[in-house]
């Protein structure tokens, strides 16, 4: 059964109720929530993912709601919990779906130590995976929407799950995160996304989620070998520049993006040199997403 | 003690302690439903024991039948327990050569000495800080040694550093600067104002050198089990309680195997003034873990043991407490059970003056230091 299955009713009712069992690649999240954000985010962003039954293992288990007592009503918060602990901070009413998704990527980077998880989107075409690791506001979602809608199915918009031993990405298929200016950049990249509404003045800017294309989700268990990395720069004056980066720096650049590369030591090590020994390493900066899509179309 | 039976059908309700069951009983981990995987996952995590059950199961053959929901996160916690242990083993050598020019006798504890002396009680054992132990009258050079090597001190508000450096058993916990690593440096296994003062110049005196590791030793076998012992039912703050249950469990199933460990073990605790810890831990752990403990050890502690109504009444508490901290073990008197051992251990630190006056300063003091509330 996959989310569309269910009627608007019977999803609500299951939020609200004894919570939902999404998959999302090799993880089961068991969700709760009554806050209607939620509900239709879910409803929007992950119709085609996989609901498990009630009696298959979830791996984490989360609920975004508002808080009790006086923050439920004047200038209302919401709460995110993992496992009934909400330590995180709460965050303004209209936000629930955007800390929905920010607090399942907390889950998967804080815990998933079976992969090594680097920030980092990933994409594939022809069978050979395309990492894209760089910090917050190099614009990688944004290449990485870009080239969604343009011929490479999306492994992981934010979190590169490596296989420690054999170095392969394992898909991790959720909504794509835009921020600012990037929003109306894709709506008009592409104008078949399916985007949900914007949330304005989060901690990221304004910030609108666009769902993974079909594809990406129907083929969620199909990993790809890195044969590329390519770290973005988005520059407003540039013109696109596809230049080799040495793969020193390509392997210093994976470590500082990795969550968990201290927690796999030696076989962390080996796994991201193997990485980069394997892949073509390039630093890219651009401007227009169609010379970007274009480059990119170029490899291969 | 505890009515340890496995549910039927997935009870949300229950207080059951998975962890429990999986530490004493591994076979029964066979029954488990998906639901109860997930409960004993959580409970495993939060207790800080999913890499010591892996290990567990693994031993008895068990790992490979784990259904593939909860294996991955069996192999994510032994990774991190892995890393965790080789990074203990660093900082246990960079420890080694910033004192190495004073010659001074440097002595491991807890997990640390569990996982450098290569005991069972470090299978899958988790780290959050080294302990060391060195001789009172050797504190300032160690520390300054260490300073001049990168660990600076974590507690800044003049009140804390006096409160450690007067009344307790250790300095202020020391971080490097560089690697961010946490070091306690210990002088005594309980607080100089406490009401139990275990002499720590017989633990030095009886420590065993490391093999391998010059300059190193650790506790002998039946001081490294009274400290444990020591530590654990002195501690306020139990979300480790399980975990550090079951590291006395492996080690007195491990330096249990001798016959002739019983009676020194009942004899140092005499000489160590922990009489009261020692019937404590005895009788949890085989109570708990079903720890094999010989029947005369366990009467002969037990003449330590509180009078009526007491000794029942701790039992109830320590059945509160040693459990896994997670919320689905919970039952109607936890909450008051933790609370009456928090309020135990400060009145076993200190004098009712004493402590009067730390809480008096601790309620009205908001420490500009973010560790600090959680210690002093």
């Amino acid at each position: 059964m996959i989310v569309s299955d269910l009627t608007p009713r019977a999803l609500r009712q299951q939020l609200r109720g004894t919570g939902l069992r999404l998959r999302t690649g090799p993880i089961v999240t068991h969700i709760r929530s009554r806050l209607d954000a939620v509900v239709d985010g879910i409803s929007l962003h992950y119709a085609g993912h996989a609901v498990e039954d009630a009696a298959a293992f979830a791996d984490f288990s989360v609920s975004v709601e508002r808080p009790a007592g006086l923050r439920r009503w004047i200038s209302p918060q919401v709460v995110f919990s993992v496992d009934g602990d909400a330590s995180f901070a709460p965050l303004p009413g209209d936000q629930g779906f955007p800390m929905l998704e920010w607090g399942l990527n907390w889950c998967v980077s804080s815990h998933c130590h079976q992969f090594l998880v680097v920030h980092a989107a990933v994409l594939e075409r022809g069978g050979k995976a395309l990492l894209l690791p760089a910090p917050s506001g190099s614009g990688k979602s944004t290449l990485c929407a870009a080239l969604a809608f343009s011929g490479w199915r999306v492994l992981s918009d934010e979190l590169a799950l490596l296989d420690p031993q054999h170095g392969y990405a394992v898909a991790l298929p959720r909504p794509i995160s835009l921020k600012n200016e990037s929003i109306d950049l894709i709506r008009s990249f592409a104008p078949q996304a399916t985007f949900g509404p914007v949330v304005h003045e989060t901690v990221k800017g304004n910030v609108a989620h666009l769902r993974a294309p079909p594809d990406a989700v129907a083929r969620a268990d199909e990993p790809a070998f890195p044969a590329w990395l390519v770290s973005p720069r988005f520059s407003a004056t540039a013109e696109a520049r596809l230049e080799p980066m040495p793969k020193a720096r390509a392997f210093m650049g994976l470590v500082n993006s990795a969550f968990n590369y201290n927690v796999h030591g030696r076989s962390g090590f080996k796994a991201l040199t193997r990485l980069v020994d394997h892949a073509d390493c390039y630093e890219f900066s651009y401007h227009r997403l169609d010379d970007a899509v274009r480059i990119f179309d170029g490899f291969g | 003690m505890d009515s340890d039976e496995l549910p039927s059908t997935a009870n949300a309700e229950s207080s059951l302690d998975l962890v429990r069951i999986a530490l004493r009983e591994p076979d029964r981990v066979r029954e488990l439903s998906a639901s109860s995987w997930e409960r004993l996952i959580r409970q495993a995590r939060s207790a800080g024991l999913l890499a010591r059950i892996a290990a567990v199961l693994e031993e008895r053959a068990l790992l490979a039948r784990v259904p593939a929901g909860p294996a991955a996160h069996f192999v994510a916690g032994r990774i991190l327990a892995s890393a965790q242990q080789e990074e203990v083993r660093r900082e246990v050598t960079h420890i080694a050569d910033a004192l190495r020019h004073l010659s001074v006798p440097l002595i491991l504890l807890k997990g640390t000495a569990y996982l450098l002396a290569d005991l069972p009680a470090a299978l899958g054992r988790t780290f959050s800080d080294v302990d060391v132990l060195v001789q009172k009258n050797h504190l300032a050079e160690v520390e300054a040694a260490l300073m001049l090597a990168g660990w600076a001190t974590t507690h800044h508000s003049e009140y804390d550093q006096r409160y450690y450096r007067r009344w307790m058993h250790e300095l202020p916990p020391l971080q490097h600067i560089r690697r961010q690593t946490l070091l306690d440096v210990h002088h005594a296994i309980l607080p100089e104002t406490a009401r139990l003062r275990p002499p720590s110049c017989k633990l030095i005196q009886a420590a065993e050198p490391l093999e391998g590791h010059p300059g190193l030793s650790v506790l002998a076998p039946a001081d490294m089990v009274l400290h444990s012992m020591a530590h654990l039912f002195h501690n306020e703050e139990m979300s480790s309680g399980l975990r550090d249950l079951s590291d006395l469990d492996l080690l007195l199933r491990h330096f249990g195997a001798r016959p002739e460990f019983w009676q020194g073990l009942v004899e140092r605790s005499k000489e160590l003034d922990l009489e009261r810890p020692l019937y404590y831990g005895l009788r949890q752990t085989q109570a708990i873990l079903g720890t094999p403990v010989p029947t005369t050890a366990l009467a002969i502690s037990s003449r330590a043991a509180p009078r009526w109504p007491l000794r029942g009444v701790m039992d109830r508490l320590w059945s509160h407490a040693l459990r896994s901290p997670h919320r689905t073990t919970r039952r109607p008197m936890t909450g008051m059970a933790l609370f009456a051992l928090y309020v135990r251990a400060h009145w076993l630190r200190m004098p009712p003056a004493q402590l009067a006056c730390h809480l008096a300063v601790k309620a009205t003091t908001r420490s500009l230091d973010r560790a600090g509330g959680s210690r002093g």
